[in-house]
């Protein structure tokens, strides 16, 4: 019997494994500090101080989590139904803009908590419609949904700065970014929810955004494994042909998955936007879209999963930051690395141990 | 200027800006033609890009750089390998590792080892490949129409242009004049059959991953020291996406990847060209625009608007033996 099919309690498959291939990841990179001539152990210290040590710190931390909280979900939504969006990206970027548009029209009229959802509304609507394109093409013309995604972020890069620096722009001004909302379009920070820990947030952007990323952790978590439709979905990422033959119309799956997928990712945007900087800027996105893949991938696309993860990159960012005062050789592009092995080792070399967690088991199973 | 001045310089142009997608896209028809795809081109063209600059600033020599430009690509062919042949692991998350882990790891160890934030020194004549006057250019030039088209266009590139465009038919006669070739392509479209032939779907594919390393560490190295004399931050800049563009564009053939990423090497000189000029009629056209045709491009041909291109059967599919 082939190793890849024995049944392993969840314990390992979901914990387990995914921790092997994570210190893994860490050990490698640990290995490129080591190869620029500083001391990883300390590099891991000064990073965890970084994004843990004090109130600020885990502010940013969170902040950054936040970001990522969306763009796994966004990610993982689709892998359910087995598309691999690699477009959060370029969703998130333009959902950033009804986020801004939302945010320009209401703020000189109304309080925060009237244009938030209206902003929400509006950027999801926004990242929703950038991923339509390619998920009418995979769903209707069977164009890979990769290539095109990948296009369609540098396309939606292409029309945003197109936008900031030809429409959106201030008059007179050198900068190519949106005015700076009022109040009315900023979402205010949680430092209350900080002070209950007897934290101090600082200047930390950490803001509401992230209460509406556990709410939406919690609605994908209900939509994939609590409805009809996040059944159909599930099985058609196990088996097309099984999806099929069950009667589960492809098309409409595909197209409402990666409506969800582009939705949760242009909610991003409200993070950084109305958030942080109050104002639409170009590259806000600064790669969460491509966060959001390694987050997915080690969360295992469950909900908790990607809070988790998405803390932990949060960590990485934050950490990475800071760790890049101290040691100027470390450059934060370490997180970027860290990144790429994550996703090496979390996603393209998952069962690289199985076969051998597989005996080990079976073993003291046996004896 | 006159109009005859300006095409000669757009078309000169088209040909730098197309020779490193030329070998990318023809790395990227090997290997997706034996079945395993690849979305690190760009990665490992980044990665190569950095390797033959540090090499070619540190000894002094093109050559040098050239090889440890291949040599670090093939090494993360090697990687890609072993992750989606061996392992069975899904190529394309496989491929966006290794674009994250190339992207970052020239940032970090150009930094540390170099401090110009993420640069690599500037390279002196002698460390690049530098342009080679075909002979007869000085002659020719007052002969209208043709003498500045050999002048400004066929002439004066350096080696590694050549070299690309050897490389197309080389790669024609590869794939389909050789057994290797045909035995690739069948790999792509048909492992079981390979196998039940009695030859080895892995270390056929393993070559294939293996030549498109190769052939990377040649469009790495003309960007870093052939059409630059440094690396660059993230001078790879997409090229290894709009290859992959152009291999489709091709729908995976040799002549037509080289004709695909002249088109898009044209657009992107073009662009360059038309940059802060206005169109008669229509007036200034954003340059976004011209920046992202070859993307939309792309999308409407895979939306089969110019005739469908149908990848290899087999692509993306890791091959189990059956029992």
């Amino acid at each position: 019997m082939s190793t890849a099919s024995v049944p392993l309690p969840n314990w390992i498959n979901y914990a387990l494994l995914p921790l092997i291939n994570l210190i893994l990841a860490f050990l490698v990179s640990g290995f490129v500090v080591w190869i620029i001539g500083e001391n990883p152990y300390d590099a891991l210290v000064l990073m965890l101080q970084g994004a843990l040590g004090r109130g600020e710190g885990i502010g940013f931390t969170l902040f950054y989590a936040t970001n990522f909280i969306f763009t796994g979900l966004s990610v993982a939504v689709a892998y359910h139904a087995g598309l691999f969006n690699i477009g959060s990206e370029g969703q998130a970027y333009v959902g950033g803009l009804g986020a801004a548009l939302a945010a320009l029209a209401l703020d000189r009229y109304v309080p925060w908590y009237v244009t938030m959802p209206f902003a929400v509304v509006a950027a999801a609507l926004f990242g929703a419609a950038w991923a339509f394109i390619p998920a009418w093409l995979q769903a209707k013309r069977g164009s890979h949904i990769v290539i095109t995604t990948i296009m369609f972020n540098f396309i939606g890069a292409a029309l945003m700065v197109y936008l900031l620096v030809n429409v959106l722009i201030v008059p007179g001004k050198m900068a190519p970014e949106t005015r700076t909302f009022l109040p009315g379009g900023q979402l205010p920070k949680l430092d209350w929810l900080m002070a209950l820990f007897g934290l101090k947030l600082g200047p930390a952007p950490f803001n509401v955004s992230f209460l509406i990323a556990l709410v939406m952790g919690a609605l994908v978590w209900v939509l994939i494994w609590r409805t009809k439709f996040g059944y159909e979905m599930r099985t058609l990422g196990i088996s097309r042909s099984a999806a099929a033959y069950a009667g589960i119309p492809y098309v409409k799956i595909v197209i409402i998955t990666m409506l969800i997928s582009g939705g949760l990712a242009g909610m991003m945007a409200l993070n950084p936007v109305m958030g942080a900087s109050a104002r639409l800027q170009v590259e806000f996105v600064g790669g969460a879209g491509f966060v959001g893949i390694a987050v997915s991938l080690m969360g295992r696309n469950h909900p908790v999963g990607i809070v988790l993860a998405a803390i932990l990159f949060g960590v990485l960012y934050q950490g990475g930051a800071e760790l890049s005062f101290d040691m100027p050789n470390i450059t934060r592009d370490m997180i970027v690395v860290i990144q790429g092995l994550v996703i090496l080792f979390a996603g393209a070399l998952e069962y690289m141990f199985r076969p051998a967690i597989v005996r080990i088991y079976q073993q003291l199973a046996r004896g | 200027m006159d109009y005859f001045d300006i095409l000669v310089s757009i078309l000169g142009s088209t040909v730098r800006l197309s020779i490193p997608l030329i070998f990318t896209a023809l790395a990227g028809l090997f290997s997706e033609r034996a079945g395993v795809f690849d979305i690190g081109l760009e990665g490992k063209m980044l990665a190569a890009a950095f390797a033959s600059a540090t090499a070619a600033y540190l000894t002094g020599s093109p050559w040098a750089g050239l090889a440890s430009g291949i040599g670090v690509s093939m090494a993360f062919s090697l990687v890609h390998g072993f992750a989606s042949i061996t392992n069975r692991g899904n190529q394309i998350v496989s491929g966006v590792a290794i674009n994250f882990a190339a992207a970052g790891l020239t940032a970090v160890l150009g930094q540390a080892w170099f401090r110009q934030g993420g640069r690599t020194p500037g390279l002196p004549a002698d460390a690049r490949f530098g342009p080679i006057h075909l002979p007869g250019a000085e002659l020719l030039h007052d002969v209208p129409v043709i003498g500045p088209i050999y002048m400004h266009v066929i002439s004066g590139n350096n080696l590694l242009t050549y070299l690309a465009f050897l490389a197309v038919p080389l790669s024609w006669w590869v794939l389909y004049r050789t057994r290797f070739g045909l035995r690739l392509r069948a790999v792509g479209e048909n492992p079981g059959a390979v196998d039940t032939a009695g030859i080895s779907v892995t270390w056929l594919r393993y070559r294939a991953v293996l030549v498109a390393g190769f052939l990377c560490g040649f469009s790495g190295t003309y960007l870093a020291i052939a059409q630059s004399a440094a690396f660059i931050n993230n001078m790879s800049a997409g090229k290894g996406y709009i290859a992959l563009a152009a291999l489709i564009f091709a729908k995976w053939r040799p002549v037509p990847v080289m004709l695909a990423c002249l088109l898009f090497g044209f657009l992107d000189a073009f662009a360059n060209f038309m940059q802060g000029k206005s169109v008669p009629g229509i007036g200034e056209v954003p340059v976004q625009i011209f920046q992202a045709l070859p993307y939309i491009l792309t999308c409407v041909l895979l939306a089969g608007l110019i005739g469908s291109a149908n990848p290899p059967k087999a692509g993306g599919v890791p091959y189990v033996k059956e029992r």
